[in-house]
């Protein structure tokens, strides 16, 4: 079961350093044309531009998105009453609406305020989440209420005691809700697709299907694309999975 | 007296004012990206060339392609909540047999698919189920097919593969969250069963299915709202071809809006309908799960 897990990614790297040839003969040993397919690339599209796109979009994304719903989730919590019950009520219902619903009148949208073509026609209509302003509700749920009172009475101000006491105790969950933003801003395909028009502009996955939509794709380069698009969200999910696993069991146990 | 008490309600008013300034940015941020655009695409679905209209509407439950897309999009629900779900379940309990060597290992293995990128994964997948892939190539080599089977672009083998993605992306994700589950569960209970001569199998229905009911309702109303949704994967795979026969609900309405000659306000309307649909269907599993209790 795990090998069937792992064996499309295996295959995928190994099958970036190969000829197109060799890839549709199936062998399973690394090749020698990687050079040859970073090169294919970089006649098409700027591999390292569209990684630095990518990179910019999820980074400014997941900054905005994480610090507004950790804001909402504390104030949720500790400043609870039942006015701010009825607006999570309220909030919840959005998420019943698909993202397609808001996508044709956020496009025009964008569009309306000539922001196509520029990041912020993505990060825009994805700096809210209603989940993670759900998952900062549920841990925060857990928080013990004593600390903060503590600070209160020490005369720390509401900005300190956010910034010097519940960021540093909530580390777990904010990895969980950063880890989760930066993917699904990473993953972001349908809507740059049509908001990000101009080569000099693509994100990675953006790169993938304009190598894919060639003449005669070059396998090698095409799967080695892919491996640069996997690359960068594998390595931040594995040098913070402690991290996450802890954020997911804090917000269902809550 | 009455001095304490006026002051301790400014500072209730003061904590409140301080609560709602927290939560004003997520509030004005959700109005405008999420409320507003709503709005304004129920308004367009009832605009017509010359004013109100319902036309968009009758269209919709006249329109043959998104009869399709309905049909294969339930199709889809089905595969993940009977094949992908309990597979999920299956590798959790798996994975909390306490004698398991590697246990982490294993955990991060099948969770790794979920980490690979949407389109890294689709366009894999795309490669490798294509005529002259590897999967061809190993069914060639086993004898099974003389000619390459064209998974792709055949109807059965197009569905076929979209499943396989979905099972293959989605199992790993609900895993992790019965794993959460189980490590809730006291494990005294088990004890205890056992020595009442329960076997594995009966404690794993008698025991470990109710106990973790409330995170298998949640995984069923994610994977279901998930999959009504679902169009990336499906627009990179088959593009919902051939002939419609993968394609989703979602896809439908984003080529609807952006592909040849745009159709705003009849996109509009179809993504209302799913909005009603996502709606119901919510409400259902909700009551229905809590029916059980």
């Amino acid at each position: 079961m795990s090998f069937l897990s792992v064996f499309p990614l295996y295959w995928m790297i190994i099958s970036a350093t190969k000829t197109s040839m060799d890839v549709s003969a199936g062998r399973l040993l690394p090749g020698l044309a990687l050079m040859n397919n970073l090169a294919d690339i970089m006649k098409q599209m700027n591999l390292w531009k569209c990684l630095f796109n990518s990179f910019k979009i999820a980074i400014v994304t997941t900054l905005i998105c994480v610090a507004v719903s950790s804001f909402a989730g504390y104030s949720f919590e500790v400043f609870h009453d039942k006015h701010k019950d009825r607006v999570m009520r309220i909030i919840l219902v959005g998420v019943m609406i698909p993202g397609i619903a808001t996508m044709i009148p956020l496009y025009k949208m964008i569009s309306n305020w000539k922001l196509l073509n520029s990041m912020w026609a993505v990060v825009l209509p994805s700096v809210t989440s209603i989940f993670l302003i759900f998952l900062f509700r549920q841990s925060t749920r857990n928080f013990p209420m004593e600390v903060i009172q503590a600070a209160r009475v020490d005369g720390l101000n509401e900005a300190g005691i956010f910034l010097r006491i519940y960021f540093p105790m909530m580390r777990s969950t904010y990895a969980t809700a950063f880890i989760l933003t930066f993917m699904a801003s990473w993953n972001n395909y349908m809507f740059p697709r049509i908001v990000l028009i101009d080569n000099d502009q693509a994100t990675m996955p953006l790169l993938i299907n304009s190598l894919l939509t060639g003449y005669t794709p070059n396998y090698g380069a095409v799967l080695l694309g892919c491996t640069m698009c996997t690359l960068p969200i594998l390595i931040i999910f594995l040098s913070m999975q402690k991290a996450f696993a802890s954020g997911i069991s804090g917000s269902i146990k809550g | 007296m009455r001095f304490t008490k006026t002051n301790r309600l400014s500072i209730a008013k003061q904590q409140s004012l301080t609560g709602w300034a927290f939560l004003a940015l997520a509030v004005i941020m959700l109005m405008i990206f999420l409320f507003y655009p709503m709005l304004k695409g129920l308004i367009w679905s009832f605009q017509g060339s010359d004013g109100f209209t319902l036309n968009n509407y009758k269209r919709v439950f006249q329109d043959p392609t998104l009869r399709k897309a309905v049909k294969n999009t339930s199709f889809y629900v089905f595969v993940e909540l009977c094949i992908m779900l309990p597979l999920a379940l299956i590798m959790a309990a798996v994975l909390q047999q306490k004698d398991l060597k590697l246990r982490g290992l294993f955990r991060t293995l099948l969770f790794v698919p979920c980490v690979m990128a949407l389109m890294s994964y689709a366009t894999v997948f795309k490669i490798m189920f294509g005529n002259y892939g590897l999967i061809n190539s190993l069914l060639k080599l086993l004898g099974i097919v003389q000619e390459p089977y064209e998974f792709l672009t055949s109807t059965s083998g197009a569905v076929l593969v979209v499943s396989i993605c979905l099972v293959w992306r989605w199992a790993g994700y609900n895993m992790v969250f019965y794993c959460t589950g189980f490590s809730n569960i006291d494990s005294t209970i088990y004890e205890a069963a056992s020595i009442d001569g329960a076997t594995g199998i009966q404690s794993f229905f008698k025991i470990t299915v109710p106990l973790l009911k409330p995170v298998i309702l949640l995984t069923m109303i994610m994977s279901v709202n998930g999959t009504l949704q679902i169009m990336d994967e499906i627009y990179q795979l088959t593009n919902g071809g051939p002939a419609n026969n993968t394609l989703s609900i979602s896809l439908y309405i984003y080529n609807t809006a952006f592909s040849g000659v745009p159709k705003f306000a009849y996109a509009c309307a179809q993504s209302f309908v799913l909005l009603v649909v996502i709606a119901l269907l919510t409400a259902l599993q909700l009551k229905v799960g809590d029916k059980r209790d």
